[in-house]
């Protein structure tokens, strides 16, 4: 290629990376500014005194429908869904995706299938059937109650990612510790187990970017103080109509944002993977 | 046996609430229930109801146009990032995590931000008027006919990123063998791209058109977080009417019939690529 060519391809693939960059930074940036500033100019800007007061705002003080508890409550709620349903769903779909690829039983290529279908369906279809059967067992509008769901939900991914990757261990190795004497859980710790870091961090990553932006179970299933934090920011977004207040507000999207963001700065590599994982199916 | 226990345990949960919730869906499309599940069989009422909402009609035509704008835009951008990126270009890396981003965030944070940005009265709009050009317009997201179009772009730039990552894995892993003797055939970087590298791209084009239609169909937070569905119902999706029915009237048969249409209009996707699946692999297998 000529060099005015690879000139122009660095031009325009720089420029496209700058404007996907923009939304996120004019949210950071106003996040800094203060009321009147953004009230008097537009959105997007620079801030002229830099107004950090806006996170401890947003995190402790800031009003959602009546209660001021700022998103701190709600970061929590999130958080208390999204690490134990991850822990959870990734447990169980490495002892299934163990169970179905390695140590093989009558019926597991039927049952995987069932399983994995859970990928395509949309979650419309289950939300009468959660509302009652959450009911029934008296977690609605508890987070134990979402913590059930996505457990349950996310065991179609988990399983589905530990099965193809051990797939690709030897039988071999299974053979031995048959030999050696070694039952189901013995061989899952001692062999299956150590060789699982790689596929364990894309798991845990995929499914803690998944619950934790989750939206629809959240504004279903709980309401006020029990919400995750996806639900009470488009309450927050509504209520601020009346009042606007974008720099705490935008404080309150950065928060919000923030744990998913950490996770894919440290860990791209690996939810690309699961990316890829969750395409190629 | 132990091991039995914790094997078929959380697996036939796991299969049984996909199996059992499904047809549980479907009996209800088929019954009376309103706020309560009601057992009176009434055959496809609810489906000829919803079918005649103002509701469903403005969502279903909507469909069309977001569902055919959002993937041709990001399938394009993804691809032409992508062809971008596979020019050696500096800064690969940093490019290709910014590119990326926008997946990781959710799109209720996606929806709250663009609609900040495209608020006429505070966003890109009044960016450009304050810089002296008055008669600027930006209000797509006011305006009837060109709302749906503001879901579209948002949806573009969470989405195109992940396009861009199959497809360039796609572009990388072509045969080099390929490239080498079109290359002594004289052929320029446009022939190469449009005859020999984007041939042998197409099944990863047809996984990502799946996905992308995929999301497309089931789209809810980032219209509930950008428009709400407005102005007035403008920005209605099937997956807002499926809301609307079950939580909002407390129509909870509708709202069942509402959300097998939508499963029905996945389908109708999923199938076809299954059996084009299935089909390739037979072929495979028998070459």
């Amino acid at each position: 290629m000529p060099a005015w060519g690879r000139l122009l391809a660095h031009g325009i693939v720089w420029a496209l990376g700058i404007a996907f960059l923009v939304p996120f930074a004019v949210v950071v940036l106003n996040s800094l500014r203060t009321a009147q500033e953004i009230a008097q100019s537009a959105m997007i800007g620079w801030p002229e005194s830099w107004a950090f007061s806006n996170y401890a705002e947003a995190w402790s003080e800031f009003c959602v429908a009546q209660s001021c508890t700022g998103l701190r409550p709600f970061m929590w709620n999130s958080a208390a869904v999204t690490i134990p349903a991850t822990v959870i769903s990734t447990l169980l779909g490495a002892i299934a995706g163990y169970a179905i690829s390695l140590w093989r039983f009558r019926g597991d290529t039927w049952i995987f299938g069932l399983v994995t279908l859970g990928i395509f369906l949309p979650q419309q279809v289950r939300l009468i059937p959660w509302t009652f059967v959450l009911r029934d067992i008296g977690l609605i509008n508890t987070l134990t109650g979402l913590v059930v769901i996505h457990t349950i939900q996310g065991m179609s991914f988990t399983t589905l990612f530990c099965r193809n990757y051990y797939v690709s261990i030897p039988q071999d190795l299974m053979k031995a510790a048959r030999i050696d004497g070694a039952g189901f859980f013995r061989t899952f710790f001692r062999i299956v187990l150590p060789l699982s870091p790689p596929i364990l961090i894309v798991t845990v990553i995929w499914q803690f970017t998944h619950i934790w932006n989750e939206f629809l179970y959240g504004v279903t299933f709980t309401t006020g103080s029990q919400q995750p934090v996806t639900a009470a920011l488009i309450g927050l977004n509504a209520a601020i109509a009346d009042v606007p207040q974008y720099g705490v507000q935008s404080a309150a999207v950065v928060l919000a944002a923030l744990p998913t963001l950490l996770v894919y700065l440290f860990g791209g590599k690996y939810f690309l993977r699961g990316l890829t994982a969750g395409a190629v199916k | 046996m132990p091991e039995l226990l914790v094997i078929w345990g959380p697996l036939l949960l796991a299969a049984a609430h996909i199996v059992v919730f499904t047809a549980w869906t479907v009996w209800i499309s088929f019954t009376a229930s309103t706020l309560m599940p009601a057992n009176e069989f009434v055959g496809l009422r609810n489906y000829s109801s919803v079918l005649a909402t103002r509701n469903w009609k403005i969502a279903f035509d909507n469909l069309f146009v977001f569902g055919g704008g959002f993937v041709a835009f990001t399938m394009l951008t993804g691809l032409l990032l992508a062809i971008l990126i596979d020019q050696r270009i500096r800064g690969e890396n940093v490019l290709r995590s910014i590119f990326l981003y926008p997946m990781a965030v959710s799109f209720v944070v996606t929806g709250v931000v663009w609609s900040w940005l495209l608020n006429p009265g505070m966003g890109i709009q009044k960016l450009v008027n304050d810089f002296g050009w008055a008669g600027f317009r930006f209000d797509w997201i006011v305006d009837r006919e060109m709302a749906i179009w503001t879901i579209v772009l948002a949806g573009v730039w969470q989405a195109a990123g992940f396009a861009m990552a199959l497809l360039l894995a796609g572009l990388r892993s072509v045969e080099p063998d390929l490239i080498k003797a079109a290359q002594i055939d004289g052929a320029g970087p446009v022939r190469m791209y449009t005859r020999v590298i984007l041939p042998t791209l197409w099944p990863i084009m047809v996984a990502v058109l799946v996905i992308l239609l995929q999301m497309a169909i089931t789209t809810f937070d980032l219209v509930r977080a950008l428009t709400g569905g407005g102005p007035g119902i403008a920005t209605q999706l099937p997956a807002l009417v499926v809301y609307d029915f079950m939580f909002q009237r407390g129509q909870i048969g509708r709202g069942a019939a509402a959300a097998v249409l939508m499963f029905l209009i996945l389908l109708g996707v999923l199938v076809p690529h299954a059996l084009f699946k299935y089909a390739r692999k037979r072929r495979a297998a028998d070459a």
